[in-house]
């Protein structure tokens, strides 16, 4: 998805957004979840495996992930259109190649639905938890803080299930040369994305209205400040 | 169209966002909304008569007190089935982050989250308008039927107030399975006493301006004056002077109040992504150029040790 520090815009007709000169990366949500999953391989083991689904031009940004620490990739090849899709599309995979556990972002930040996780844990008949700020396992059992409005709570769940992260879970990975390197030879499958039905359809993108300028109060009579919000902006 | 809408009560009254649902909903619906709520027995529901509900469905089961994501999944779409619901409407918070996945998912329905209104004369396609990409942009999204969920973003439409209906009230008990409760909570750590911060109506937020967590009792008197939760960003939050959930920003907490205040905030991209649904941003800051005033509609170019104190005691001359 588009860098954090992307300026959004539009083309086609309010359509599409504007890649020129955007950069694309890892959900920075997904990061979290991927830096934690490598984490558990390497202090407890297991077999990490990143999944995207995406056009063929999403591919370096798998590489980087195998260069993080995932073990192998899956490129489901389609065009991702809707939450639903998605998570039909993960749900299917898992059914077909077993996982214990799912880690991703608790949403994605060019649509953010946050929908894709509940949905995949639902079409699999798994619970799901997010969003989820730490995660420890011990044998089958997992345990988790997870932000709650004004606070956090720890929380208790057997694998298999689906998890929405967020930071602080784990640190953010920078790939080494030696990642770098060897996410070269590491397996990147690529799987025809069998179409699922849509749910939703964006029909067209709007901008923010433009902020007029900014009315500025000298310093040295900052109690105005509370007199134009309490008479003019009327807020207090 | 049938709509259902699911509100929160706190302390036997229902919670501002709720009462945005109501509305919405009745605005959807084009007629009376029914609502599922989760609350003690003996509750006073006669006040949503005045945003359009005519029917709540009452769950008082205990497990419901402040329920898990997963139940409330469950229990949403069996009185959505019951009631032959069209459209289910939820306030977006993280339980209903969680849960209305799920349930658009049991009910095989088409969903959109973070809705902020109704594209206006799209009944026929079904239309929203949602906030994206962090809230530098919105999106119109068409929403598959012939079910619904959508989630309402706080602060995000206007309450219409109505003639007031007669409530009728129908005793609901969700019917569990195992599979809806593994999940095992084993403690919670809540700021008591305090405005939380996505309800709040006004936001003090703190940045690295402040220097140092011992300096931030001039953002909390600002705050307790103004009846305004805190906030802060996110280098803040990093560098643990706050706490997670006081993060406002891209990838931490978007509000939506009625006033922003950023003190010592530069207000970088992806702070700005938290904070620009706010109706009114006041910008506090030394540096005349920093970014956040380019998003603000007041602003003042200046120390924030020795402006804040001349604020909060302004703010208690006006009260």
């Amino acid at each position: 998805m588009p860098d954090t520090v992307s300026k959004i815009a539009f083309t086609a007709n309010n359509t599409a957004l504007a890649t020129a000169g955007v950069q694309f990366i890892i959900g920075p949500y997904d990061d979290y979840a991927l830096a934690r999953a490598v984490e558990l391989k390497e202090t407890m083991g297991a077999t990490v495996t990143a999944l995207n689904v995406g056009p063929a031009d999403t591919e370096p940004t798998l590489r980087k992930a195998l260069a993080i620490g995932a073990d192998d990739a899956v490129r489901i090849d389609t065009e991702p259109r809707d939450a639903y899709q998605v998570a039909y599309l993960i749900a299917e995979y898992v059914k077909a190649n077993p996982v214990d556990l799912v880690l991703m972002g608790r949403e994605s930040i060019d649509y953010n639905s946050g929908l894709v996780h509940g949905i995949t844990a639902e079409l699999l008949g798994w619970p799901s938890v997010s969003p989820v700020m730490k995660l420890d396992l011990n044998g089958n059992k997992a345990t988790m803080a997870r932000e709650i409005e004004g606070g956090k709570e720890i929380v208790e769940l057997n694998l298999p299930f689906v998890a929405g992260c967020q930071e602080p879970i784990a640190e953010w990975k920078i790939p080494n040369m030696r990642g770098i390197m060897s996410a070269r030879t590491k397996p990147l499958l690529v799987q025809p994305g069998n179409a699922a039905a849509l749910k939703s359809n964006v029909t067209g993108f709007e901008l923010p209205p433009a902020k007029g300028a900014v009315k500025l109060i000298s310093a040295d009579n900052a109690e105005e400040l509370i007199n134009l919000l309490h008479t003019e902006a009327k807020v207090i | 169209m049938k709509t259902l809408v699911f509100l929160e009560f706190d302390n036997g009254v229902v919670k501002k966002s709720s009462i945005e649902v109501a509305s919405f909903g009745k605005t959807v619906a084009g007629t009376t909304v029914q609502a599922v709520v989760a609350a003690p027995a003996g509750t006073d529901f006669s006040p949503l008569g005045a945003y359009g509900v005519d029917k709540v469905w009452h769950i008082t089961a205990p497990e419901f007190a402040d329920p898990e994501a997963q139940p409330l999944a469950a229990a949403l779409a069996q009185a959505a089935t019951t009631a032959g619901a069209e459209i289910i409407i939820l306030p977006k918070n993280s339980l209903t982050d969680a849960a209305a996945p799920r349930l658009a998912a049991r009910l095989g329905a088409g969903v959109a989250t973070n809705v902020i209104g109704l594209q206006s004369g799209s009944s026929a396609d079904f239309v929203v308008k949602r906030s994206v990409f962090s809230g530098k942009a919105f999106a119109y999204t068409q929403v598959e039927g012939p079910v619904r969920v959508l989630t309402l973003k706080k602060n995000a439409v206007d309450v219409v107030v109505g003639t007031i209906l007669p409530v009728s009230v129908e005793s609901f008990a969700p019917l569990l399975t195992a599979a809806d409760t593994v999940l095992k909570r084993l403690s919670v750590e809540k700021t008591t006493g305090e405005i939380l911060l996505p309800d709040a109506e006004r936001v003090v937020s703190g940045g690295r301006g402040l220097k140092g967590p011992e300096n931030w009792a001039l953002i909390t008197d600002l705050a307790a004056a103004l009846g305004a939760a805190t906030a802060c960003s996110k280098p803040v939050s990093d560098m643990d002077w706050r706490p997670h959930h006081e993060h406002v920003g891209q990838t931490g907490i978007k509000v939506s109040p009625n006033l922003y205040i950023a003190v010592g905030i530069s207000g970088a991209i992806q702070h700005v992504a938290g904070i620009n649904s706010s109706k009114v941003i006041v910008a506090i800051n030394k540096d005349a150029d920093a970014p956040i005033f380019k998003v603000a509609d007041y602003g003042i170019v200046g120390d924030a040790f020795e402006i804040l104190p001349k604020l909060t005691a302004a703010v208690k001359n006006l009260n």
